[in-house]
């Protein structure tokens, strides 16, 4: 591919001084690093030859701690403090993780974010995953002989702001300089599109172990723009191994087993589960600790039945993000398949009937997201070479950011698909007369109320001087970083008094989840906006009564009592119907107002014309 | 190089200040200057200098943003021009216009409440045609004619279409998932 060729300032200055640069793919269910050496992608192995470390995590009960293989064999033996799949954790609180019921862990609800309780005490998240992020950078220091000068850490593209950035704090904690958060499937075509020399439009299915992300994407001429993304991020590979295990259980007609027995099944669906990607059937024999045997057969054909609705729910992503980029399936060139839950047939048999071709599987699934996060790490860190290949990636936000406004709407500032980094600002005001504060709630997500969004971070602008309600003017602007993350300014204009954060995440929403949240919101449309004009007319309605309420106060004395009677009394009316709950009630009622008061608005108007010729400012009325 | 943040959308990506566009031009000049700005191409810069060209990309990509779409593009023209086509200095619209939009809305929410996917899919692709049609009247008023008023009245068509068309396209998504 004709490639840019563009000024250098990311290049060494001397060549041979290469700096250390790596590419991580934190995944759910195996993690491992990449690097670019002699302008060729590699992957890190361990001594033994093995590239892919198993993201477990082991805390013994004599302080040490395991990483990969060796916890893995603690598994069963120890489960409570053996750690699997702690991607699903990050950035989550309690309410937000399913199947909790089937894990052998003790959970602790703290402010903030849920923890898991080990012998070496409460871990969260993070540190957890810092622990699997340490390892890989030991490994890569070993191999490469010297300290990185950084990494780019892979997250699922449909990962929300919490969720980054818990992945960016584990990665400090692990003593890794981050170059660039980068979106899986981006990677992936970035390492399928250098190798292929691809151009056009392609689309990336990614279904790991825990999350699921479809991007589609347009290359041209070493520019790598993601039109749209979508996706699940509590969607892979192990909903896949649930739903055999529970099958196991339901048909060995065993009693709800132990912690430790319930390891070991779930170790024994996934070994079923991989087996069954060659074989037409595979045996399940297993002797649990309580006594009872399981001896089972598992078909192809059954497994492929119990998870079919598992692969179906794949798709609806898949449309959604073809929809939002103004694609048809035919317009797709090429699926690259990212993701070892991809091996299964008929995950590729689904998607190749999907975009009625099939899909590209020449590249090893488990590998690919690495290589691309090593070439990009590689580039930010200034190794490219004169000669060498040059690209541009330009990446977007997966979901919606809004602030909170007046009846609990989630007022959209930047909208998703969004091409990062990006900015927007919109002006709010105040509400009441004399409001010296204005509290802001920013969240993320597609559906119209808050209570339905991602809760990302609350904070407070203090100071705004007492103005007449709606004359302060409140520029808040949302920044969306390259990594995908936000920060918010408020500033007030006249004052220039401001507030701003870097978002931190407050996590424990009970929200059921980014999953499904632009589905069900999809869903609940009708819901939404007929609760969505309600809220809206009751809050016009409160508006207009404080409004009449205070020229009544100002300018009572122009009216005769009879005329303050009937005002008074369309004030009560509408008092009543704003708590009926009928949208076109509240609304004839508004109306009903505004006629009543006709006459002494116009009167009004009238003296502050005069007064505003007497030398005041007209906004004082 | 860096992007002087003076300039308007139209010549900071070298495109004549008209509502056609080549639009493969515009992904081109696009391209071109985000290779410059973005933040990718920084890492080696003191955080000052990241932060003034963050500035830098964040304004490549609102103009992008802005010019991308017939209906921004067209916002855009006008508010060169002096003119705000917002619903809030509306004009009474044509109430043939008015009349169209309730019974495409009837018919959306009728389709919607039905499970109606053929129908939405139906009325997904006249709303598209519609659009085009008038994004076809825009350019002939802003590129054509001296009559910004008209344009402006065509602009807010064009928001009440592209209102519907994201609400069927919601419609749509939830009922094939």
């Amino acid at each position: 591919m004709a490639l840019l060729q563009i000024a250098e300032p990311g290049m060494s200055a001397a060549p041979h001084e290469r700096r250390l640069a790596i590419g991580i793919d934190l995944g759910t269910t195996h993690s491992l690093a990449a690097t670019v050496k002699n302008s060729v992608a590699v992957c890190l192995a361990d001594e033994e030859g093995r590239v892919l470390v198993p993201s477990v995590v082991h805390y013994r009960g004599d302080g040490g701690i395991e990483v990969g293989h060796a916890a893995v064999a603690a598994q069963p033996v120890d489960p409570r403090n053996t750690i699997v799949s702690v991607k699903r954790f990050m950035g989550r609180g309690l309410a937000d993780v399913a199947h909790v019921e089937t894990m052998p862990y003790v959970f602790e609800e703290t402010p903030g974010m849920l923890r898991l309780r080990t012998v070496q005490g409460g871990k969260t998240p993070v540190e957890i995953s810092a622990e699997i992020l340490r390892a890989l950078r030991a490994r890569a220091e070993a191999n490469l002989g010297g300290a990185l000068a950084g990494a780019v850490i892979t997250v699922p593209a449909y990962f929300d702001d919490a969720q980054r950035q818990a992945t960016k704090d584990a990665a400090r904690l692990a003593g890794l300089h981050v170059l660039r958060l980068l979106n899986e499937p981006t990677a992936a075509a970035v390492a399928y599109g250098l190798d292929n020399a691809a151009e056009g439009l392609y689309a990336v299915y990614d279904l790991g172990g825990g999350t699921f992300d479809l991007s589609i994407l347009k290359l041209t001429r070493g520019v790598f723009e993601v039109l749209a993304t979508n996706g699940n991020a509590a969607l892979g590979g192990d909903d896949f191994d649930h739903r055999l295990y529970c099958w196991i259980l339901d048909r060995a007609r065993i009693a709800p087993p132990s912690a430790t027995d319930t390891r070991r099944l779930q170790m024994k669906a996934r070994a079923i589960k991989e087996q069954l990607t060659v074989s037409d059937e595979a045996p399940c024999q297993l002797r649990l600790d309580s006594g009872e045997n399981v001896d089972l057969t598992v078909s192809r054909e059954a497994f492929f039945e119990m998870t079919r609705p598992l692969v179906q729910k794949t798709l609806a992503p898949v449309r959604r993000a073809l929809r939002d980029a103004g694609l048809a399936p035919q317009d797709i060139k090429g699926v690259v398949m990212v993701g070892g839950a991809t091996r299964m047939p008929h995950v590729q048999r689904a998607v190749a009937g999907f975009f009625g071709q099939e899909p590209l599987t020449n590249l090893d699934p488990d590998r690919v997201v690495a290589l691309g996060a090593a070439m990009q790490a590689n580039a930010l860190v200034g190794n490219r070479k004169a000669g060498d290949n040059d690209w541009l990636l330009l990446d977007v936000i997966p979901l919606s950011l809004g602030l909170e406004t007046m009846g609990g709407l989630s007022e959209k500032i930047i909208p998703r698909n969004s091409t990062l980094p990006v900015a927007r600002a919109q002006e709010f005001t105040t509400f009441k007369d004399g409001q010296t504060a204005m509290a802001f709630h920013v969240v993320q997500g597609e559906r119209e109320l808050v209570a339905d969004c991602r809760s990302l971070a609350r904070f407070e602008l203090r100071g705004i001087p007492p103005m007449t309600a709606g004359a302060a003017r409140i520029r808040v602007t949302f920044q969306v970083d390259a990594d995908g993350l936000l920060s918010v300014a408020a500033r007030e204009a006249r004052t220039g008094v401001e507030a701003s954060i870097l978002v931190r995440p407050s996590y424990g929403l009970t929200d059921d989840e980014i999953a499904g949240m632009l589905r069900a919101g999809i869903e609940r449309a009708g819901d939404d906006l007929a609760a969505r004009a309600l809220r809206e007319q009751q809050v016009e309605a409160e508006r207009a009564l404080e409004a009449t309420a205070r020229a009544l106060d100002a300018d009572g004395g122009l009216l005769d009592a009879e005329e303050h009677a009937r005002i008074a009394a369309a004030m009560e009316a509408l008092r009543i119907l704003i708590a009926s709950g009928e949208t076109a009630r509240i609304a004839a009622g508004i109306a009903a107002l505004a006629r009543a008061s006709e006459d002494f608005a116009a009167r009004r108007m009238d003296r502050s014309i005069r007064a505003a010729l007497a030398g005041h400012k007209i906004e004082e009325l | 190089m860096s992007v002087d943040l003076s300039l308007d959308y139209f010549t900071l990506f070298g495109l004549p200040r008209r509502f056609g566009i080549d639009e493969a031009a515009l992904d081109r000049a696009w391209h071109a200057l985000q290779a410059e700005v973005h933040p990718d191409r920084h890492t080696h810069l003191s955080s000052g200098e990241r932060s003034r060209m963050m500035q830098e990309a964040l304004r490549v990509n609102e103009a992008f943003a802005t010019l991308k779409k017939p209906l921004t593009r067209a916002q855009y023209l006008l508010e060169l021009l002096g003119i705000d086509a917002g619903i809030a200095t509306n004009t009474a619209m044509a109430p043939e216009f008015l009349m169209e939009q309730m019974e495409w809305r009837e018919a959306v929410e009728e389709a919607r409440l039905a499970s109606d996917i053929d129908a939405l899919e139906q009325l997904a692709l006249r709303l598209r045609m519609r659009a085009g049609e008038v994004t076809a009247r825009l350019k002939e008023q802003l590129d054509g004619g001296n009559d910004p008023d008209a344009a402006a009245d065509t602009v807010r068509r064009l928001m009440f279409l592209d209102k519907l068309r994201r609400e069927t396209g919601d419609a749509l998504s939830a009922l094939d998932s």
